[in-house]
This record gives structure tokens, sequence and C-alpha cells, in this order.
């Protein structure tokens, strides 16, 4: 126990001093957090312009929840700026002719904005022809009320920093350790491999909850309005869970590298390409369909989908628990193998 | 009170004298031998080292001093042969066994960033010693003005003086000194034997390696001379010079005398001439020195006597120094 707790007191007190790693686990992706979040929550991004002249019963009732309303005073000037490139269409009627003008070079917007402008119109023709509608329509939201973008972005954010905090730290130790010969110096003393191993637990576990704090904190305040549910607490099993499987990973990139040069190379490769694939910073749905069933072998996957799962989803704790045991058991079995490849000594 | 014999050796009992407490050697090393690939670092070895003595491990670079070290401290796993250390085995890692022994470690392993009363904090924790203890051994080997500067800003010999703190945080029967002040200036050296002479006067038992003559013969009771992998002699340092027949140089300022009349001196075997010196070759010093002291020749007087360094030459046909440390 004394050497838990003293081994536990010295990797802190270095962590402390260490102003480089706080920059890394605490800084780097609060800035990240900060910056798409404030890209993110502006709700204007991602909706197409749309150049309108003039007034008239179809170009009034076009939903501007979907599209950016640009007013130009002729229709010469909007159709100039579709040509230029400002806006994807131009929209303007003249008794009960609408006419569109919309460019080849941006087909997604052009195409969302007529899409829009043709159901409005179709809606007017049936409202004018009197008929009863044939078919009917029900549309609702997936996501609780509250959902933004600032969820997302929650989960995969810190699910990225806790993975590079643990498997970093990690890493790390036991090559600085063990080219330094502390390590030796450790296993000259009479204190346990657990407590050696478990002091670097406890550092990391205590690192994982202090970013978890600021990052869930910094995303509820005001211009993030992260909204907490029941069933938040689960993301404290989870980034624990996740700690101690990309701790693993560290472990066993400590235990292959000679240097730590190498070190933060291979921990680099593995946890920066895990992050964008498991969407910390982008919407994995854009990815193929085959290379999103790839990514649900990475352990970042499973950790921030967890923590959506309880963010967003009104999700039950049940179905975090599946992200969770998954957490566990790539730690476990990374563990066991990292045990395996482990060295007091470096040759 | 008697000990249990030598672990997996069918040892004898071990020896009791007449105030009946055990004569059983504190490391008792037998036929150990180690090689890497083809270079047999450690050649078949045999130690022993008496409880509460100074022993000295003096050999070249490369001579197999520190992986035989390393072996006995429990680091390595020998090829071949038994190591009992204080009655027990140092292989596998042996829980009850490192309470009681300390190692100074050749490197500076310190852990980053933090001050050296910290590192010594660390360690009274996993020893079970109260912290005042960790004081206590700054003041002991000098450094307890520096007790809150950081670790790796320390000068080389106070890092090394630090890290024979380390070595003695639970208070351990058995220290271990691996080249304990290799790399460091003169005054440095000095200070660090100090700190090796109040260890030794504790009472604890001492092994330390070294390639330096000097700090074997001050600071050693007896000393195995080692030599590619082997052990070549064991003997205090006064006890292997002995053996050598080795003759005095006395050294005069080469204007003192002319050769030829310095070759017909009684008792001189041989002169050599060298940069600044005239060198009379005996093995009848006394005689010599008389015959100077009735023709007036003893200024700038200088006398060497046979060393360990002679010892080694002697021994293995090599100068113990290659490089000047």
């Amino acid at each position: 126990m004394n050497g838990w707790r003293s081994l536990s007191v010295a990797m802190w007190r270095t962590f402390l001093r260490d102003r480089t790693s706080q920059f890394f686990y605490f800084l780097f992706p609060l800035m990240f957090l900060v910056l798409f979040g404030l890209l993110l929550g502006n709700s204007n991004l991602g909706k197409a312009d749309l150049a309108v002249v003039g007034k008239g019963s179809i170009i009034d009732s076009i939903p501007t929840q979907v599209v950016n309303i640009k007013r130009y005073d002729t229709f010469e000037a909007a159709v100039k700026a579709v040509a230029k490139g400002d806006v994807p269409a131009a929209v303007t009627q003249s008794g009960n002719v609408v006419r569109f003008k919309f460019t080849a070079v941006d087909q997604v917007a052009a195409g969302t904005t007529r899409g829009l402008i043709e159901a409005v119109v179709g809606e007017a023709n049936l409202q004018a022809s009197g008929k009863p509608p044939t078919y009917s329509m029900e549309a609702s939201q997936v996501e609780n009320d509250s959902y933004k973008p600032i969820q997302f972005l929650t989960a995969g954010i810190l699910s990225w920093g806790v993975a590079m905090a643990a498997a970093f730290g990690a890493a790390m130790n036991l090559v600085e350790w063990r080219k330094s010969q502390v390590l030796r110096r450790i296993r000259l003393a009479p204190v346990s491999t657990m407590s050696v191993v478990g002091a670097r637990v406890g550092v990391s576990l205590l690192i994982t909850l202090l970013q978890t704090l600021l990052f869930v904190g910094v995303a509820m305040t005001s211009p993030f309005g992260l909204k907490l549910t029941a069933q938040s607490w689960m993301i404290i099993p989870l980034v624990m869970a996740g700690t101690l499987a990309f701790m693993s990973i560290g472990t066993l990139v400590g235990s292959l590298v000679k240097t730590v040069e190498a070190a933060s190379g291979a921990v680099n490769i593995i946890v920066l390409p895990m992050a964008f694939l498991s969407g910390a910073f982008f919407d994995t749905g854009v990815l193929p369909d085959w290379l999103q069933r790839i990514t649900w072998v990475l352990p970042m996957k499973h950790m921030s989908s967890g923590i959506l799962d309880v963010l967003v989803r009104n999700g039950e704790v049940t179905s975090a628990l599946g992200h969770l045991l998954v957490l566990v058991g790539f730690a476990l079995v990374l563990g066991l193998i990292a045990a395996r490849f482990f060295n007091w000594e470096d040759a | 009170m008697t000990a249990p014999g030598a672990q997996g050796n069918g040892g004898d009992e071990a020896p009791v004298d007449a105030t009946g407490h055990s004569n059983a050697p504190a490391i008792l090393v037998e036929g150990l031998h180690k090689s890497y690939g083809d270079v047999r670092a450690v050649d078949g070895i045999d130690l022993r080292v008496e409880v509460g003595e100074c022993f000295g491990i003096l050999g070249p670079n490369g001579a197999g001093k520190t992986t035989a070290l390393e072996m006995i401290e429990g680091l390595r796993q020998p090829d071949g042969g038994s190591i009992t250390v204080l009655g027990e085995s140092p292989w596998p890692r042996n829980p009850r066994l490192l309470p009681r022994i300390g190692v100074q470690l050749q490197s500076a392993a310190f852990i980053d960033k933090l001050t050296a009363m910290e590192q010594l904090l660390v360690f009274t924790g996993i020893y079970d010693m109260p912290a005042t203890r960790a004081a206590d051994l700054l003041e002991l080997v000098g450094l307890a003005g520096a007790g809150d500067t950081r670790a790796d800003r320390l000068s080389g010999g106070q890092q090394q003086r630090l890290s024979t703190a380390c070595a003695l945080v639970g208070d351990p029967e058995l220290v271990f000194l691996d080249e304990p002040s290799a790399g460091l200036d003169p005054s440095a050296r000095r200070q660090l034997w100090d700190v090796v002479e109040r260890i030794k006067g504790d009472g604890r038992t001492v092994v330390l390696t070294t390639h330096y003559m000097e700090e074997a013969e001050v600071l050693c009771d007896r000393v195995a001379i080692m030599d590619r992998g082997r052990v070549l002699a064991v003997d205090t340092p006064p006890g292997l010079v002995r053996g050598l027949n080795a003759p005095t140089r006395v050294m005069l300022p080469p204007s003192a005398l002319g050769q030829s009349e310095a070759r017909r001196i009684a008792g001189v075997t041989d002169v050599e001439v060298e940069v600044g010196a005239l060198i009379l070759i005996t093995h009848e010093p006394a005689a010599v020195l008389s015959a100077l002291a009735r023709a007036n020749l003893l200024d700038g007087l200088q006398i060497r006597s046979a060393t360990l360094e002679d010892a080694f030459l002697d021994l293995t046909g090599r100068p113990l120094a290659e490089v000047e440390p």
C-alpha cells in the first residue's frame, strides 16, 4: 500500500510539473471542442443559400429553417451571383410562373434548393386544386429535443482526449523509466509489480476524470449548451474503461519500442487516425459503408458511441453497457499481451 | 544461532565462532558464469564476501564486473553456478532479500522533475521508513542544502551521492556500489569516498566495483582482481602487492645525478630516464635512500612503491587503465 501511494504521489508530482503533457491532454482537445463547437453550433452553417428576388405567394412561403435567404434587387443581379458562385440558385416569381436558375457546379446545394422550391410549388398546386391529398407523411425527429452538434462533439473530443492521455501517459512513463533505470531502482525495492501498475492506473484515471469534468463542463456553458440526461452518469464508467483500454495500448507500445521518440510516434500513429475514423472530428456517416463497419473494431469508436448514447439518443444505460464491455474486454486482452512483452530492463 | 546452509547446494551448516555468532558469509558465489552469444562475460568465478567487510572488485572496463554484480543483485539470471546473498537466493526476484540490500545504480536513475528530497521520499514510503529519514540521508551524503533542487539539476558528483542515499533508504545490511566514482572529478571522488567510509562505519557490508586502483586501495578491506570474466586473485590490497616482489621506484630531478653515477649506488638494479625525472629502480629502498641522504640528494625526491596497477599488470600482462579516467 505504501509503495502504491509513494509511486502515485511521485507520478502525480511529475505530471503537475509537465507543462507539455498538460497542454496536450487538456488545452489542446479543449481548443478543438471550442473551435468546432462554435463553428457547428452556428446553425447557419450547412444551410444552402438561395437568392430571392421580389415577392410572390410561392416564394414568400419558402421555409427559412433550411435555406439562407439572400435578397437581390433584380433577377439579373441574382443570376450573376449564381454564375459567380456566390449562391447556388436564384428564384423569382412573376404571376403564376416561378423562375428558378441554378448552378451545375454545386449540385448538392442546387438540388436541395430546387427540390425545396418544387415541393412548395407542388403543395401550392394541391391547395389550389381543392382535391384532398391521397398521400400523407408523418415526420418527426429521432433525437431528443435538445439535439445539437455539441453532443456529437463532446463525445468525440472527450474520447479522443482521454485516449491520448491514457496511451501517451502509459507509453512515455514506461519508456522513460526503463531507459533511465528508474524501473531498475523500483525492481530492486520491496514493492510489488501490482503496486507499480496500480499507481500508473490511478494517476491516469485521475487525469481522465479531470478531462471529463473540463470538457463536459465547458460544453455545458452557454455558447454550446450541452444538456445532461438522467443517464449521463454512465459517462464515468465509459471513460474509465476507455482509459484502461488505451493504457494497455500505451503499455504495449512502451514495451516494444526503445526510445521516447519512437514511443511518441507510435502512439500518434495509432491514436490520431483512430480519432478521425471514430468520428471525433466529423460525422463518420460520410464514410463509405465498408469503412464504417471496420470502425467498430476501434475502441475509441465504442467509447464515443457509448458516451453519445447516454448524452443524445435517450439511450437506456444498457445500450452503453455493450460498448463498456467491449472496452473492458479490449483492455484485458491487450493488457495480457502487454504483460507478455513487458520488461524491467532495456537489454 | 546457526544460519541455514547455502541454498540449493547441499551446503554445510554455517560455522559458528567462539561467541556463538554465525560466520556465514554475506555473499557466496560459486562457479558463476554467464555468456552473451559467444562472449563469456563472466567465466566461472568464485567469491566470498564476509559480513561487515568492504569488498572491492577491481578490473578494467569489460572485465565482467558489472555483469557479475548484476547477477548477485538479482537483476540478471546466471547461466550457471550458485549465488547466496545473506543466506538467500537473489534470483528470481526475492522479496525477502530486497529490504536487506541497497544498490547504488551507475546511471542517474531519478524520477523526472522531482527534487532530491522528493526522490528519497518515494523510497522512504516504499521501504516503510519515516519521512524524516530522507532529511537524515541527505545530511549523511552531504546534500543537506540541495534537498529542494531538482535531481537532474544537481552536479555529477551530487547525483552520485544522491544515488548512494537512495541505496541506503532501507537501512540495508549489504550495500552494492557499482563504479561509484565513475565520471567524477577528483574532489567529487573524495567526497564520495567520505560517504563510503561513513557507510562502512555503521557495520554494513559493502561491495564495490571499480576500475580506479586508488579507490580500491583506499576503501577496500579485500580486493578481487577481475579480468575477462575471471577472478585472478583475491587478497587485501597490501597482500596483493606484497606477492609481486615489485621494485620500488625512487625518482629524482634529472639534474641531481648522472646516470652512470646512479647505477653505482649500492642496491640500484636499474636506472630509467623519463621527462623531468631520473628513476632509480631498486629492491632495497632503505639502502638506496641512505646512500642518497649521505650524498645530500634528497631534495625533490619521490618514491613510488608497487601498487595494485602493478599487481594487475603482473597478473594479466596488461595495464589496468587504458584510458586516463
